[in-house]
Order: C-alpha cells, then sequence, then structure tokens
C-alpha cells in the first residue's frame, strides 16, 4: 500500500485544500478512501490525490534563509500604503 | 395479513437491513482503517434505506406498527431477504464477492423501480440509486483487485465466488408478491435483468481471473421466509436490545 495525500475542495469556486492522508494500492482506490474518510460529512465536491512521495517539500533547515528575509518587507504587505483622500470604490 | 405490495416492500426493506447488519460486523474489524470505514459507510446506507421502506411499509399498515416492529420484533420464517444477503462475511475476499453479486442486482433493481408507477417507491429508489452506484463502482474494483492480485488474493476469491455462486438464482426467481409487483407495474418489465446481471458479472470477474463455476442447482428460499442456518444467529444479535428492553429507544 502506497501513501496517498488528499486534497479536497470544499465548494465550487474554492481551491483544494489537505486534507490528510490514507493508504491505498492504486489511485482509484485512494479516491474512494478519500471519499469514505474525508468526505463523509459534505466536506466536498472535488478531490484530488496524490502519491506523498511524489511531493517534494522544503527543507526545515532551510527555514531561516527561506522565510526568515521577508520579514522585514513590510512595503510588501496592502497595509504598509496609505491610501489618498481621493481613491474611491477600494 | 400483508397483501402482496406490503410483501414487496417487506422483501426490499430486510434485504437491505440484513446485509446492512451483516456488514455492520466489519466495524472495528476492517483489515485496514479506510476499508473499515468504506464500509461501514455502505452498512449505513442499506440501514438508511431499510428504514425509508420500514417507514412506508408503517404508514401503509395503519395498525400502528412502526419501523422498529418491522425491524426488530418479527421472527425469522417472517423475514423475506434472499440468502445471498445473509451468508457469513467470511474473509475480506468473500464479504467483496457477495457485496458485488447483490450490488449488480441491486443497481439494475433500483433502476426499474424508480421507474415504477408507486411513488413513494420511485423516491427511494432514485436516493437509493446514487448510494447503491458507488456500493458497485467499490465491489466491482476490488473483485478485479483481489481475483487479479496475488495468488492467494485470487485463490481467495475464487473460493468466495465458488461458495455464494448457489444463492445468486434466487435473485432472479420470482416469488408471487414480485409477479404481482411486476403485474402492477411498481417492478415494471425486469425480463433483461438476469441477462443484464450475467453480462456485468462476467465481465468483472473475466477481468479479475475468476471463473464462474457450473452448478446443477441453486439454493432458494430466503424470499419466502425458508432460510439459512446464519439467519437465526443474525437476528439474534440485531434483535438483541429490542427484545432485553422493549420499547427501548435512543
Amino acid at each position: 500500500m502506497k501513501l496517498y495525500e488528499v486534497f479536497i475542495r470544499s465548494k465550487a469556486g474554492l481551491h483544494h485544500k489537505h486534507a490528510g492522508s490514507l493508504h491505498a494500492s492504486d489511485p482509484q482506490m485512494a479516491i474512494q478512501n478519500a471519499r469514505d474518510v474525508y468526505c463523509r460529512r459534505n466536506e466536498g465536491v472535488s478531490i484530488w490525490v496524490v502519491e506523498s512521495e511524489h511531493i517534494t517539500a522544503s527543507n526545515p533547515e532551510d527555514q531561516e534563509a527561506l522565510f526568515d528575509p521577508a520579514e522585514d518587507k513590510i512595503y510588501r504587505h496592502p497595509t504598509f500604503y496609505d491610501v489618498p483622500d481621493g481613491v474611491k470604490h477600494l | 395479513m400483508m397483501d402482496s405490495k406490503q410483501k414487496y416492500i417487506l422483501h426490499l426493506a430486510d434485504n437491505a437491513l440484513i446485509l446492512g447488519q451483516r456488514i455492520a460486523e466489519w466495524c472495528g474489524h476492517g483489515p485496514v482503517l479506510e476499508q473499515d470505514i468504506a464500509l461501514t459507510n455502505m452498512s449505513l446506507d442499506l440501514i438508511g434505506q431499510s428504514r425509508l421502506y420500514y417507514q412506508y411499509l408503517a404508514d401503509l399498515g395503519g395498525n400502528g406498527k412502526t419501523e422498529d416492529d418491522f425491524a426488530f420484533m418479527r421472527k425469522e420464517h417472517e423475514y423475506l431477504n434472499c440468502l445471498l444477503v445473509e451468508q457469513p462475511n467470511g474473509d475480506f475476499g468473500k464479504t467483496i464477492v457477495r457485496q458485488f453479486f447483490y450490488d449488480v442486482f441491486h443497481f439494475l433493481q433500483l433502476e426499474l423501480l424508480s421507474r415504477g408507477n408507486d411513488e413513494q417507491l420511485t423516491a427511494i429508489a432514485l436516493k437509493s440509486l446514487k448510494e447503491v452506484k458507488y456500493h458497485l463502482n467499490y465491489s466491482s474494483k476490488w473483485v478485479v483487485r483481489l481475483g487479479d492480485g496475488t495468488e492467494e488474493s485470487n485463490a481467495r476469491a475464487q473460493k468466495a465466488v465458488n461458495t455464494l455462486w448457489k444463492y445468486t438464482g434466487e435473485l432472479f426467481e420470482w416469488t408471487e408478491y414480485e409477479k404481482e409487483a411486476i403485474a402492477a407495474g411498481i417492478f415494471p418489465e425486469p425480463d433483461k435483468l438476469e441477462n443484464e446481471w450475467a453480462n456485468k458479472v462476467h465481465q468483472v470477474l473475466d477481468e479479475a481471473h475468476l471463473q464462474v463455476p457450473e452448478l446443477p442447482y441453486m439454493q432458494t428460499g430466503g424470499k419466502n421466509g425458508r432460510h439459512t442456518e446464519h439467519m437465526g444467529y443474525i437476528l439474534t444479535e440485531l434483535q438483541y436490545m429490542q427484545r432485553a428492553y422493549p420499547g427501548l429507544e435512543w
């Protein structure tokens, strides 16, 4: 049995969100298992499954290099800017 | 006394209840968590379907009987389910093969019922079809996985096919109450049902490298209340709470 990651779209227009993982021998079984394990209470309208080994993840040791440099770039947030009085419909 | 339509509804209800009870025995015992949940899901679908039929019977009866009276307070010979659904779970392979044989039939049966002229049964059939379409998808894919899997899974699935095949004939041996339901247009024109069942079953078994056994006879009787020795044990467990604490509600 392989490990699969399950992504569920909760309703049309929203994106698929990681719901959890499960074991299955093939993708069809993974979809069925995902339906039975993660969609019992009307959680979804669409399911994606992907073998966990096909996911490339960032290395926790790289965390500082990857994420810390964004910390002092507050000008990347829209709240950094004052909206001029004349601007409407924003 | 029940008329033939009531008996027919009771038969539909009992099929769903007994198979639902059988699959529920897997709850907490499934081979892996995912299949444990999948089987329990199907069990709940079937028990939900049986409730719709029993409630309809209670509405028709007019003698104060509730759905619980139908489900829990009858004796063995008063249950009209077919023999296939009462067969023991055995290993996972046997449970799957039993489910597959029944799902193919169940799906085709509900398709016909949904085109019948009884409004209530049509509505129940349409609701159930969505659930049973999934059951059939689930069980047929598993039959192929097991049959076309390892030497052991193939051997176990083949053994299940050999054991259960003799209970499939009864599905198409119409009882008096089914004949009347057919004549009344409740269960319209099932002439092709047996062929369609056989075609689908053979197609999936072929793909799974499983053989259909050649049997000189079929075992029947359940639909008229003559059950296999397993039925009493199912009812003992199923009815325990209502027998021990009559009128219990929760």
